[in-house]
């Protein structure tokens, strides 16, 4: 590949992901200016389509098809490459920091295996996801019906409603939902004000509002999502804005893919089509949206 | 006899009201600190609350089905233990409740389990059955202490004045009246029964439902939480009778001491066939997840909890008592005593051993932070908290019993 060629590809990537929507923003800056409204602009615009372009690209354009058909019609769907995988953590933490989650709450941990002795030794690393099941258990356990599938598929959960008994957790097979107790990174950090990373600065981040289910949501003592179950939602908020997940995007190995499977035109609907696809513990009949390929 | 009697009494009182002051400190940390002290989190999302909540519940449940043998099926022996055994099932049933809403992550939110239950969901049933059934305590309750409290109402005493405001204005007392009384208190005893059962097993289908946990995912788990409830509350009720029953030292008491320890035999050898049963079963690694946990709760860091407590504290010692010393009032109401107290292990052992198993492996290591382990043992706060609901409970059954006429025949 040409090195400008691939210069460009690489910056065209950043700039649709990262780039663009601030840019766009600033243009469109008296709406800007009403801080409750979620700051991003409708739609990343995407350039031409080319041969090899990067698959983000790609998925952003699938992304972008799917929002155009009604919520029922989409099948919001995943898949792993655990081939792909180099275990780098990069989507836990991108993740993390996305939704931000503080500490004692994780939605995509990176699962470390190592397989057979020395010298046929190998290591495969499973991102977890919630696998937004088609036949969620946690959903059924719920007693007051403050989690249920979208029509898109997505598995969501009302922070406002949730009463906090942790039944779903218990129900969920997979370990993908966690209860924030509440806890800090940064509560027993020093509070000088001079020093780097404390004090004001240190808590920024757990003060900086989320944008989970599209609500702005900061961070205050007693309040919700503190006392809640909270789970993967595949950045929800992200794909309606014709964003992909923040775990796809910071992949480095671009070894994670996101899209609607219904659309039978898309990349995800391709690779979920492969021999080689399996999901996690398949026998709990929970048919998992999230795919790994082998 | 009299003034033994008043050590004891003492005694209990001194206990429980330094329980309760203890406790209160965890009452403080859970209300201004929330859920950041406790040991229980995400991977081990119940702890040692969800526990004594079972726990407690089923005590509950037991007693209560004993009062039925009173007011529903009218076995004379145990008639004056009637008013006791619905008291010992309306302490336990707020001990149990108020555990499991401190233990929400949300408390002022605890109403929407009733006004937004989900149906599909076995734990808004059990909102729903525990409902009917604490009304239904209630009424039973103030049913069978009517006409004590009619006697009661012109005395000037503190019971005197609590007679009369528990009354209503309720004043007249004819034979009629009391036979209405006690037909009713017959209806609501036959509804109770199935109730009782209906709540008690819908705790247990909880546990039973969730097919992410081999360890409790099994139609024998609603049926052993029944017959759980059974043991510990007659068992428990079988210790108060005996301390407490109307007409100690009489023969007519250590008749119904001696039935209930046989009672108590019976339900102790069921529970334990019931537990044999999960447990050969589940540890032949048909599941292997399921083996595991029973390896967890056998051989694991908290052996001693089943091997010490449970079985040998809480089945044999007792079983031995009852069988060889089975004329002893004294020697039942240790037997009692040592089911009730020791039946938490039981009730740990359902919950933990479920969750302690990795739903999948290496998860433990993926990412760390509070509540992402799979070890737990309950913290300082966890413990305090329990005390103060456990003794809460206990309190509620002091003063009803001076301040009701519970005992009176």
């Amino acid at each position: 590949m040409e090195r400008t060629e691939f210069l460009k590809k690489i910056s065209s990537t950043i700039f649709a992901s990262l780039l663009l929507p601030a840019l766009l923003n600033n243009d469109s800056g008296a709406k800007a200016q009403n801080h409750s409204e979620v700051s991003l602009p409708e739609m990343p615009k995407l350039p031409e389509p080319t041969e090899d372009e990067d698959v983000l690209i790609r998925m952003m354009r699938d992304l972008q098809r799917a929002l155009k058909k009604p919520l029922e019609a989409r099948k919001w769907s995943m898949v792993i490459d655990l081939r792909k995988c180099v275990g780098c953590h990069a989507c836990t933490i991108a993740c993390a920091a996305e939704n931000k989650l503080p500490d004692g709450v994780i939605y995509r941990p990176v699962i470390e295996e190592e397989i057979g002795t020395y010298p046929n030794v190998s290591r495969r690393f499973i991102p977890r996801p919630c696998m937004q099941c088609e036949k969620p258990p946690c959903v059924n356990a719920c007693p007051v019906n403050a989690t249920w599938m979208r029509k898109d598929g997505i598995v969501e959960i009302d922070y406002q409603q949730c009463i906090g008994c942790r039944y779903c957790i218990t129900a969920c097979p997979y370990g993908s939902r966690v209860f924030d107790s509440g806890h800090s990174y940064v509560a027993d950090a020093p509070r000088k004000e001079e020093a780097y990373l404390s004090g004001e600065g240190a808590s920024v981040y757990e003060k900086t509002p989320a944008f989970e289910y599209g609500k702005e949501t900061p961070r205050k003592e007693g309040k919700s999502p503190i006392g809640n179950v909270r789970k993967c939602h595949f950045c929800l908020h992200r794909i309606e804005k014709g964003l992909l997940p923040q775990c796809v995007v910071s992949c480095i190995g671009r070894a994670t893919y996101f899209g609607d499977a219904n659309d039978p035109d898309s990349l995800i609907a391709e690779l979920i089509s492969k021999p080689n696809i399996m999901v996690l513990k398949e026998e709990m009949g929970t048919k998992p949206k999230v795919y790994y390929l082998m | 006899m009299n003034t033994q009697n008043n050590k004891i009494e003492k005694l209990f009182w001194t206990i429980t009201l330094v329980a309760f002051a203890i406790g209160l400190v965890g009452v403080y940390d859970r209300i201004f600190y929330g859920h950041i002290h406790a040991n229980y989190g995400s991977y081990i999302p119940w702890g040692l609350w969800v526990a004594a909540y079972i726990y407690m519940i089923g005590l509950s449940a037991g007693a209560f089905v004993m009062s039925s043998l009173v007011y529903v099926f009218g076995v004379s022996e145990f008639k004056k233990i009637g008013k006791l055994s619905l008291l010992v099932a309306l302490a336990t049933l707020v001990g149990a409740l108020v555990t499991i809403w401190m233990d929400l992550g949300h408390m002022g939110r605890a109403w929407r389990l009733m006004l937004r239950t989900n149906f599909t969901s076995v734990m808004g049933w059990m909102v729903w059955l525990y409902s009917f059934y604490f009304i239904l305590l209630l009424t039973e309750l103030w049913l069978a202490m009517r006409s004590d409290m009619l006697k009661l109402r012109d005395e000037a005493s503190l019971r005197g004045k609590i007679s009369r405001f528990l009354l209503f204005g309720d004043k007249e007392d004819s034979p009629e009246k009391q036979e209405k009384s006690m037909r009713l208190l017959k209806i609501l005893g036959t509804i109770g029964i199935p109730l009782a059962i209906a709540f008690h097993g819908s705790v247990g289908a909880i546990f039973g439902v969730v097919g992410a946990r081999p360890h409790w995912h099994s139609g024998l788990t609603p049926i052993i939480f029944l017959v759980g409830a059974f043991l510990s509350g007659g068992a428990l009720l079988t210790f108060i009778s005996a301390i407490w029953g109307p007409g100690r030292g009489t023969q007519e008491h250590r008749n119904m001491i001696v039935k209930l320890g046989r009672i108590l035999l019976a339900l102790l050898a069921v529970d334990v066939l019931l537990e044999y049963a999960e447990i050969t079963v589940g540890i032949w690694q048909a599941v292997p997840e399921e083996a595991e946990s029973l390896k967890l709760m056998l051989f694991g860091t908290y052996w001693w909890v089943f091997w010490i407590v449970h079985l040998g504290l809480g089945v044999v010692l007792p079983a031995v008592l009852l069988l060889t010393r089975s004329k002893s009032v004294g020697a039942v109401a240790t037997a009692g005593l040592l089911i009730a107290v020791t039946f938490i292990s039981v009730r740990l052992n359902i919950v933990l051993p479920g969750l302690a198993v990795p739903e999948l492996e290496g998860l433990v290591h993926a990412y760390t932070g509070p509540g992402l382990t799979f070890n737990y043992f309950p913290s300082l706060s966890e413990w305090l908290l329990f005390i103060w609901s456990v003794s809460l409970a206990a309190l509620l059954f002091l003063l009803g019993k001076r301040y009701l006429p519970i005992l009176d025949e």
